[in-house]
């Protein structure tokens, strides 16, 4: 199929962007969405110019690292997939199709189609941990039980994979799916209730403080997540956070 | 130089402990005025750092993707080994240690192995503390699965995500210290030289990938936790960005490289679907515990298959192949790695395979489907016999087990495999050669020392499933942060290293005259081009299957290749920018000399052993056969200016503790 391809492009922070248009020809169905960048990347070095700067490094959906806004949807048209899954059998020939990077003022773009989610990262070292040595003087692996449902419950909050879709599809560009995805993985297991509180004040206020915006229940996040993380660990979080609020008071 | 692997003297069973009690320690307060460099966020170079950062040491860590969260451990799948015996079937330390020498095709070192085994269990209980979600059964209690090449369940998982799960751990744990300030992260920046001062490593040079700037950083010891090699072949089922770089920089510099022949080819992953091919995805070997693989009988039915004439559901049972079953009685679909894609390989070869290009066999769930289901409609009282509501409880169950994998099958192919049998073919996966290392993890090279699977040390020619995870942990939770501190109760004295040293200046100058070149070479064809010409050089000749002439072309060919690339590669873009096609040139270049080491490794290795196969060496029945007389020892090999002369040691393997056997699975 022949596609007409509107990429953003933006050579640094510093300066400021503008979408281009880029023509690419015989492109498989069988190619994943980055393959046909890849193609179209081949062809501009071929012309002399500037490939297209994006990020990825799996491409099998589990790094976080791929993350293009993809005609208005974070991840691209399919449901609970990356960028990286996607494959052009989910367009047609002659479509157009916008390209352009996450939006928010706490991913700033470094280049093209890459911005810097380091933010992410200073929220977990806030308090995205369970307090244990890496010794190795733990106790038996066996000696803590936990409840099926709730191990499996803390392993679907677990999933997440801090791509950034949720904040980049949030008109607030909220990252509440993300955080709450954290504390409620190690709130729901009995290694990390016992730093709970201390954790979830912690990690909310570095959240904020990277100038990330307020949650007001729109849901995008949740459509838009390629791991399907739900909504119930934002209601968690923010019960955790309120009796975390009255316990210090 | 001569090799000395620095075993500890006494039995088996005591020389971790030993050693452990004797080594030097370094207190405390001397601990603040010690620098660290890890090279490397993954699950050996995370677990490193965290480990390293809380006894004390100040560490500075590195990694190239823009978070360590994203190391290409998170894509393991299957799970990780510890000899719990949770299972009470038998397993313990000894037989951990046995299984991985023998899966290693006694081609490692003995006192590593039992190291590994005898730390394993302790992975999972650190692992468990800090929250990570294994898999549980409904008692509370944690759940194995088995893998290939055991006969024990001893693996632990969480679903089909166990690397990201334990990554997340062992990140966690760094994003505790990154926050004490323990840990100073370098994000997006990619290690492009080791600096030596007086004969020890006392730093590296990196680029900051964001902003194009070179800069020095200095350290008491340098730790390459870099992962592994297989991009050499271009198409592998690693990360885009995963390389040998750092690996190969040391070994110039010094550090010798062990069996870079040794390569895993995963049996199970999706086959190639065309000449875009990027990458290649696992399927987790954890399905061969429930997939049946076969290819069909009769040529005419592989033929029709292959036409679309016919579907696989199609195929009547007696007219199926299950050739594992039929050659390997004793393991069937669980044989080890090396075996499985060897059988594959041989099938399609001959004519059986079943996908357009003829190279794919099948994976097949029909059977496991109706096992399950039955078990479910028993336990809950339904009719065993209602074959529509067996297939619908045997299809939830497998969702259970395997959801995410089914679900990156279709995303991929195009087909569900809950109703036509998944297509398979190997697929580069993993090195088992890598950085020589002694006991203790350190290189030849005094302070550097290599972890996780940028070392060589504990897979032999071949590496059991579940065990590489096992393997990073050990060596960055448990191994390196006790060993490091015999050579560091040293450095205590030493103070600050400068980078103001002739040797940075000197390191410095070198990284960037090459990266100048590059931008100034204005050549013709893109470094994807060089890349991919390589990958079918390696795959064709240095492959699943090696002969003595088509390792020689491969060798002339590579240096063809190379020759081309430094004179006629174009790198578009500047040096003081974010540009990914620079990243990739450095790397490639390195894979051009690491490929050739690669193909003269496997030339001297005139036997076959795991994954090495060399047509020369097989038995009648067309199995590997192994030449212990001549060939049991590492191939340990010095760089002296030309990968084509590096100078061969040799490192002999003893075993004391398990006797040598020719391998069956039969
Ligand atoms: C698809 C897949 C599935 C797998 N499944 C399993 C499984 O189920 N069980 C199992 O036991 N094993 C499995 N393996 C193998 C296992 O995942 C790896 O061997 C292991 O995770 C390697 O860990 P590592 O820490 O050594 O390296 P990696 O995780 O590869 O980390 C390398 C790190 O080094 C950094 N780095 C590299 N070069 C540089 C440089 N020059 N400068 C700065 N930083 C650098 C990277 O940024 C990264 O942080 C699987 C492998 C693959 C490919
Ligand atoms: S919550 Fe979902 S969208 Fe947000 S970072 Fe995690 S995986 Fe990505
Ligand atoms: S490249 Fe890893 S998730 Fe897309």
């Amino acid at each position: 199929m022949n596609l007409t391809l509107k990429i953003w492009r933006q050579k640094n922070a510093k300066t400021k962007g503008a979408i281009e248009t880029y023509p690419v020809k015989d492109i498989s169905e069988d190619m994943s969405f980055l393959e046909m960048l890849d193609v179209l990347n081949e062809q501009l070095i071929n012309d002399g110019k500037e490939p297209v700067a994006f990020d990825h490094d799996c491409r099998e959906g589990i790094c976080g690292m791929c993350s293009l806004y993809i005609n208005g949807q974070a991840h691209g048209p399919d449901r609970e997939i990356t960028t990286c899954q996607l494959h052009m059998r989910s367009f047609k020939d002659g479509d157009t199709i916008f390209i352009e990077p996450w939006r928010a003022g706490a991913f700033p773009v470094v280049k093209d189609l890459v911005t810097d989610r380091s933010s992410f990262d200073r929220i977990m070292n806030a308090g995205g941990f369970v307090s244990v040595n890496t010794s190795g003087n733990t106790i038996d692996a066996n000696a803590i039980p936990v409840p099926k449902v709730d191990a499996d419950k803390a392993f679907d909050a677990a999933t997440c994979i801090g791509c950034g879709a949720c904040v980049a599809s949030c008109k607030n560009a909220s990252a509440m799916l993300f955080t709450s995805a954290k504390v409620s993985q190690l709130a729901l297991l009995p290694q990390g209730k016992v730093e709970a509180h201390e954790r979830v004040m912690n990690m909310v206020s570095q959240m904020d403080e990277e100038g990330f915006g307020n949650c007001t229940n729109t849901g995008a996040c949740e459509v838009e997540c390629p791991k399907g993380i739900s909504l119930e660990n934002i209601a968690r979080m923010n019960r955790e956070y309120l009796s975390a609020s009255v316990g210090s008071e | 130089m001569s090799l000395d692997a620095k075993i500890p003297e006494g039995p088996i069973d005591k020389k971790w402990i030993n050693h452990k009690n004797n080594i030097k320690l370094v207190n405390p307060a001397n601990k603040r005025s010690i620098d660290v460099i890890v090279v490397g966020t993954g699950l050996a170079g995370g677990s490193a750092a965290a480990s390293l950062a809380e006894m004390g040491y100040n560490v500075k860590a590195f990694c190239f993707q823009d978070s360590p969260r994203r190391a290409h451990s998170i894509a393991a799948q299957g799970g990780i080994n510890a000899a719990k015996n949770y299972q009470n079937d038998g397993d313990s330390t000894y037989r951990l240690f046995y299984d991985t020498v023998k899966g290693g095709d006694y081609r490692s070192r003995e006192a590593n192995v039992y190291r590994l085994a005898e730390v394993s269990a302790n992975i999972i209980d650190q692992c468990v503390a800090q929250g990570v979600p294994f898999a549980r059964e409904y008692g509370g209690m944690l759940d194995n699965r088995s893998f290939g090449g055991v006969q024990v369940s001893r693996t632990f998982y969480a679903k089909g995500q166990t690397g990201q799960q334990l990554l997340l751990g062992a990140y966690s744990a760094m994003s505790r210290q990154i926050g004490k300030g323990k840990i100073k992260m370098y994000n997006r920046h990619e290690m492009l030289d080791l600096v030596m001062v007086g004969g020890k490593a006392r730093g590296i040079i990196a680029r900051n990938l964001e902003t194009g700037e070179i800069e020095r950083h200095s350290a008491h010891a340098v730790v390459i936790a870099s992962g592994g090699y297989g991009n050499v072949f271009f198409l592998s089922t690693n990360a885009m960005g995963s390389n040998v770089t750092a690996s190969w920089k040391i070994h110039k510099k010094g550090a010798y490289f062990a069996n870079p022949c040794y390569t895993q080819i995963h049996p199970t992953c999706i086959p190639v679907s065309g000449d875009h091919q990027s990458k290649l995805t696992l399927m987790s070997e954890s399905l061969r515990n429930d997939g049946r693989i076969w290819v069909p009988k009769k040529k005419e039915d592989a033929e029709a298959i292959k036409a679309g004439k016919l579907k696989p559901t199609q195929l009547a049972e007696e007219d199926r192949d299950y050739y594992l079953e039929r050659r390997y009685p004793a393991f069937g679909n669980l044989v080890p790695r090396d075996v499985a894609s060897r059988a594959a390989k041989e099938r399609c070869d001959a004519g059986f395979g079943v996908n357009a290009t003829g190279e794919a066999v099948y994976l097949d769930f029909a059977s496991a489907i109706q096992r399950y289901g039955k078990e479910a409609a028993l336990v809950h009282g339904h009719d065993a016999n209602d074959k529509a509501l067996v297939t619908k409880l045997g299809k939830e169950a497998i969702k259970a087990k395997y959801g995410n994998l089914f679900q990156m099958y279709e995303k991929i192919v195009a087909q569900n495999p809950y109703e036509t049998p998944m297509m398979i073919y190997p697929a580069v996966h993993y090195t088992m050669g890598g950085v020589w290392v002694d006991y203790n993890l350190m290189t030849t090279i005094p302070g550097c020392y290599a972890a996780g699977e940028a070392n060589f040390s504990d897979h032999g020619a071949n590496r059991l499933g579940a065990s590489a995870l096992m393997q990073g942990l050990a060596d960055g939770y448990f191994v390196l942060p006790y060993t490091i501190g015999d050579y560091l109760a040293d450095d205590i004295r030493t103070g600050e290293i400068s980078t103001d040293l002739p040797e940075f200046v000197q390191a410095e100058k070198e990284v960037k005259d090459r990266l100048d070149f590059f931008i100034n070479n204005k050549g013709t064809h893109s470094v994807d081009h060089f890349h991919k010409r390589l990958g079918k050089v390696m795959w064709d000749k240095v492959g699943m299957a090696r002969n003595a002439e088509g390792l020689k072309e491969a060798i002339a060919e590579i240096r063809q290749i190379r020759d081309e690339f430094w004179k006629d590669v174009r790198v578009p873009g500047d040096l003081n920018e974010f540009n990914q096609e620079l990243e990739k040139a450095g790397r490639v270049a390195d894979f051009l000399e690491l490929a050739e080491l690669f193909a003269k490794d496997a030339l001297q290795r005139e036997e076959s052993c795991g994954g090495h196969f060399r047509e020369e060496s097989q038995t009648e029945e067309g199995e590997a056969k192994r030449n212990d007389e001549d060939f049991t020892y590492v191939a340990a090999w010095e760089f002296t200016g030309d990968p084509g002369e590096s100078k061969l040691h040799k490192e002999e393997l003893k075993y004391e503790n398990i006797e040598l056997k020719q391998r069956s699975y039969k």
